[in-house]
């Protein structure tokens, strides 16, 4: 067997299996958006009305929206793990193993139930609830007691409101709010592992080096920790965008009527209105608006090597020219 | 005067072992100092706690009549340059060297000046783009020494640089940092196990030996006048005789009885009396062996019979090992006329053992020498040529 062949058939079973359970149900739901649907729930005879109807003026934002929530919980979700993940690499090798399995022991509760124990814990009458509830009162308090200068300034900063908090509108739950906090509570282990595993194999050697140039603490970290470990990064950006981006629990249970996301239009079109093609032209339309940033930020790198090597080579000819600046 | 660098008492402890043991000494401006002793001798230890990355238990550490001891390494004048380079890996070279510039915020055409500046120093301009996996050891450590100076340091830290260069690269960069310690005058700590590097390129070395420093002088000093019984054998080869003065028979010289060797004569600087413990010194270089009795019978020279056991011919010079009594004695003989013109001397020959009685060397301590810390003995060639082992 040649060197290739033997690669083929290492990798043939999970090409087989991505085939199978990724590549061809992809092309089922794409083929099911030029269907109609048919009055009992399955999918009717060839056609573009599905397309037609898909021009909602309500999709674009819920789709704006989707993708704005997942950034911000992408966002989060790098910012904790940053930090978690430059602290595990650093610890001694015991408590590694200690630290990496108490992030993984949330998994072994059900996920559904981790989530409703989420609307519990943000229930009105929950102590998250009150305290939130407090602060927005004291907010309130010092707007009116402080001495005007301040006051005005605060109002003007948008820090102090005029009007006392309203119980019914002050609400974690069901708020967008919500959505993201518990959205970054479940999927910072798959952001923390990644970075975690790309830390531990940092060489913290150039910390040291970065210091010893007269970089403060947080300048290393940011100007030598966190580009050192750039390619788990990314790994954490798309373990973290991607399911965030097709969520639908979190919303469903934790977002009410504030915040209704594709996935959630996706579950009513194919569950609720039995639209079976609508719903996979859904799911075309996040999967693009997921996939065309990536490709585009891909192509930029590509761009953006390409001309940093075009300006060393630049400052190099100039050099070697024995010029002097 | 109060020293340019200075170490006062400086004491560093990692949970029992004593890693540095009130180290005192000066480092003068523009120096060109080394630390030198075998591994876990403290030299590293005592390196970091310049550079701010170990804070010292006891002592001061001042620069420039400032004390540094509890500024964190970001904001001391001083610059490292690391054994393993510690290049910064999604950098060029441009931006590496540029890096202590831009965390400084200096304006970006006062950078780029600065930069190339350092890079013709070190003949790196046409690898300014590459990447530190693009480029060779010896490139790599360049680049590092540029990345440390182009911060104008007040003393440049090298941590062991060329310890991962092969052996014609390393020869060739001591000659470079030589040339560049002489362009860019700053001073230069430089920490190493090579006795060889550290002799060729110090004005001055500090000898360290489990945490204390044993000896602070001039290579040559250190070289012909070691204080202890370790820097003897640590810096090049040496024959230890320990023995009791017998007799002085003039004021400045003493017999010395060895026992299972001989009585012998030796310059007593020491003012040692009759009946101290002495332990002499006496380099491999200093005998003169030979078939026929020396000729002309030199006041103060040492004469002894001796049975070879063992030669080894290099060409240029030859190491032999004869036994006097119950002593072996290592001598390396140059051969500075023409060889085969002189009787040969082969082995169990009976030979003639000679050496002045100035070229031994009293040491302080009759301490025996740990072996293991020692660098191997043979073949012996290496010693006097300085050459890394």
């Amino acid at each position: 067997m040649t060197k290739r062949q033997h690669e083929i058939a290492i990798t043939a079973p999970s090409l087989l299996w991505l085939a199978l359970f990724f590549a061809i149900p992809a092309l089922v739901v794409l083929a099911f958006t030029f269907h109609g649907h048919s009055p009992d729930g399955g999918v009717g005879e060839w056609s573009l009305s599905t397309w037609r109807e898909i021009v909602d003026p309500d999709y674009p934002a819920i789709v704006w929206k989707t993708i704005r929530i997942s950034f911000e919980v992408t966002v989060w979700c790098i910012l904790l793990a940053l930090p978690c993940g430059y602290a595990i690499a650093k610890m001694r090798s015991k408590w590694r193993a200690v630290v990496a399995g108490a992030i993984m022991l949330p998994f072994w509760t059900n996920f559904v139930v981790r989530v409703f124990a989420w609307k519990t814990i943000l229930h009105p009458d929950g102590w998250v609830q009150h305290c939130y509830f407090s602060l927005l009162e004291a907010r309130h308090w010092l707007s009116a007691h402080l001495p005007g200068l301040v006051a005005r300034a605060l109002d003007g900063a948008g820090i102090a409101p005029a009007e006392p908090p309203d119980p019914a509108f002050s609400t974690i739950l069901d708020s967008e709010a919500a959505v993201v906090l518990v959205s970054v509570y479940t999927l910072l282990p798959f952001a923390i592992m990644p970075i975690y595993t790309a830390a531990e194999k940092f060489d913290f050697s150039l910390m040291e080096a970065a210091r010893d140039l007269g970089a403060g603490n947080l300048r290393a970290f940011t100007s030598v920790f966190v580009p050192g470990i750039r390619q788990g990064i990314v790994s954490a950006v798309l373990m973290v965008f991607i399911p965030a981006v097709g969520s639908y629990v979190i919303p469903q249970m934790l977002g009410g009527t504030n915040c209704v996301l594709i996935g959630n239009k996706i579950f009513m079109r194919a569950i609720q209105n039995r639209n079976i093609p609508h719903a996979a032209a859904l799911a075309t339309l996040m999967a693009a608006s997921v996939f065309v940033p990536i490709i585009a930020a891909a192509w930029w790198r590509r761009y953006q090597a390409k001309r940093g090597r075009r300006i060393v080579e630049v400052r190099a000819a100039r050099l070697m020219a024995g010029g002097t600046k | 005067m109060a020293d340019f660098l200075e170490f006062q008492g400086v004491t560093k402890r990692f949970g029992k072992t004593i890693a540095v043991n009130h180290a005192s000494f000066g480092v003068k401006k523009g120096e060109f100092f080394s630390l030198l002793g075998p591994s876990g001798c403290g030299k590293t230890t005592l390196l970091r706690m310049l550079a701010g990355f170990e804070r010292p238990d006891e002592g001061r550490i001042c620069l420039d009549g400032k004390d540094i001891t509890d500024l964190p390494p970001n904001k001391r004048s001083v610059n490292t340059v690391f054994q393993n380079y510690a290049l910064f890996p999604h950098l060029s070279v441009f931006d590496n060297i540029a890096f202590g510039l831009k965390v400084a915020g200096r304006p970006k055409d006062e950078i780029e000046s600065e930069v190339e500046k350092m890079l013709r120093l070190v003949q790196m301009e046409d690898r300014a783009d590459h990447f530190p996996n693009q480029i060779s050891g010896g490139q790599k450590q360049r680049v590092a020494i540029a990345r440390a100076l182009v911060n104008r340091p007040r003393v440049l830290l090298l941590d062991e640089p060329l310890a991962a260069l092969d052996l014609k690269l390393r020869q060739r960069m001591l000659l470079e940092l030589d040339l560049i310690h002489d362009e860019v005058g700053i001073t230069f700590l430089y920490v190493t196990h090579d006795q060889g590097e550290a002799m060729s390129l110090s004005d001055r070395i500090a000898v360290m030996h489990a945490g204390v420093c044993e000896q602070i002088a001039r290579p040559a000093e250190v070289y012909e006048a070691p204080k202890t019984s370790f820097v003897a054998s640590f810096i090049g080869d040496t024959n230890f005789f320990d023995g009791v003065v017998s007799a002085c028979p003039e004021p400045n010289y003493c017999r010395l009885s060895i026992g299972g060797f001989a009585e012998v004569l030796c310059y007593n600087d020491k003012q040692k009396a009759v009946g101290d413990r002495v332990n002499l010194s006496v380099r491999p270089e200093k005998f003169r062996i030979s078939v026929d009795p020396p000729a002309g019978a030199a006041p103060r020279l040492n004469v002894l019979r001796a049975k070879v056991e063992d030669i080894i011919y290099s060409g240029n010079h030859t190491n032999y090992w004869v036994s006097v009594g119950e002593r072996r004695v290592a001598i390396y003989q140059q051969h500075l006329a023409y060889l085969l013109d002189e009787k040969p001397i082969r082995w169990g020959d009976e030979v003639w053992l000679s050496w002045h009685a100035d070229n031994g060397y009293m040491l302080d301590d009759s301490a025996p020498v740990d072996e293991s810390l020692l660098p191997p003995k043979i073949p012996q060639n290496a010693a006097a040529a300085g050459e890394a082992k």
